[in-house]
């Protein structure tokens, strides 16, 4: 299926979970990531339980502590 | 407060503005604006605020100029090695601005001093490099309701968003909590492109001004991320969540806590989640 992450459109697996597609997109530190999913900002908890589907636009927020 | 002929002058690329106008610097003179942290972020942010004429910058920063800060923190120069941060920068915008009032916080911001200290200022600018620091300040200013804009860089790419405590989106409604101890590299083992600080930090700045003039729409239910690398700038909307811990209806951060933590310091070889 495809879908966009951070607004570039990708090609998927079929029915993959959110945590499926960290996995998929070799995210290294899914820890440091917050998900979107077509707007809203899921629970780290509900990564598992959360199907992608066609179209969605998903974006992958990275924690980011540096400032100095 | 009336401008006097040679604040006219100084500022009259500000003054020429429709958005501005005198009653708009007379605005920004009249401003306070913090800025925690006077290293990568905090110092082109506090020599843009500085030669805008914002008439009250406090810096807060615990730290010593360090030979390897040069790189980026721009504020601070090669013979101020050795001297404290707000001393360093409290003397560079001096000299930008003799409008401006320096008030120097020489300490750490942490949860016993950081409602006392960001209380007398109308903006907050995060130019701290831990996440520690970064949901402190966030917290610190719900709890005192004061404009923030938080930003965060790391290697080429960096992120900022704006928060009206109450009206918008806080940095826990994104992420909810400080990612675990270890889960992230060293300062030491990721780098940071110098101008990506000063990029990011220019852009706190603006908001700032924005902000203290009423102007332009802020960057808040948002995050502008960007990527030096492919000069890929992206603004990543998102929504004031309803199960923040901090903001949301059932908060379960109800007063500012957490533990001092080390500075990044390359030279100790640090663990800091920076």
């Amino acid at each position: 299926m495809k879908i966009t992450i951070n607004g570039d459109a990708t090609e998927v697996s079929d029915g993959l979970t959110v945590a499926g597609l960290l996995v998929e997109r070799k995210v290294k530190m899914p820890e440091m990531v917050s998900v979107e999913v077509n707007g809203e900002i899921l629970k780290r908890e509900d990564f598992s339980a959360t199907t992608i589907n066609d179209g969605d636009a998903v974006e992958f927020l990275y924690f980011m502590g540096g400032g100095a | 407060m009336n401008l006097t002929d040679e604040q006219v002058e100084r500022y009259s690329r500000h003054i020429i503005l429709e958005q501005i106008g005198a009653a708009g610097q007379e605005k920004l003179l009249a401003a306070k604006v913090l800025i925690v942290g006077a290293g990568g972020l905090g110092s082109p942010a506090a020599l843009y605020l500085a030669a805008a004429g914002v008439g009250t910058l406090g810096i807060a920063d615990a730290d010593a100029v360090d030979l390897s800060n040069l790189q980026r923190q721009v504020i601070h120069h090669t013979a101020d090695v050795g001297t404290a941060k707000v001393a360093s920068a409290g003397a560079r915008i001096r000299s930008i601005n003799p409008d401006v009032r320096v008030r120097e916080h020489p300490v750490r911001v942490q949860a016993s001093n950081a409602r006392d200290i960001l209380r007398d200022y109308d903006f907050v600018i995060d130019g701290t490099d831990s996440f520690a620091s970064k949901f402190l300040l966030n917290d610190a200013a719900w709890f005192t309701r004061k404009p923030l804009s938080h930003a965060g860089i790391l290697r080429f790419e960096g992120q900022l968003m704006t928060i009206l405590p109450g009206k918008s989106a806080c940095y826990r409604c994104l992420f909810r909590e400080p990612p675990p101890q270890g889960a992230v590299p060293s300062c030491s083992q990721a780098g940071v492109l110098g101008v990506l600080a000063g990029v990011i930090g220019c852009l706190q700045a603006t908001e700032a001004i924005k902000h203290l003039l009423g102007i332009g729409q802020l960057l808040t239910d948002a995050l502008l991320t960007y990527d030096a690398l492919t000069m890929r700038f992206r603004k990543v909307p998102f929504r004031r969540n309803l199960e923040c811990p901090l903001c949301g209806e059932n908060p379960t951060v109800t007063e500012l806590a957490g533990a001092p933590e080390q500075a990044c310091d390359l030279s100790k070889g640090c663990n800091c989640a920076c």
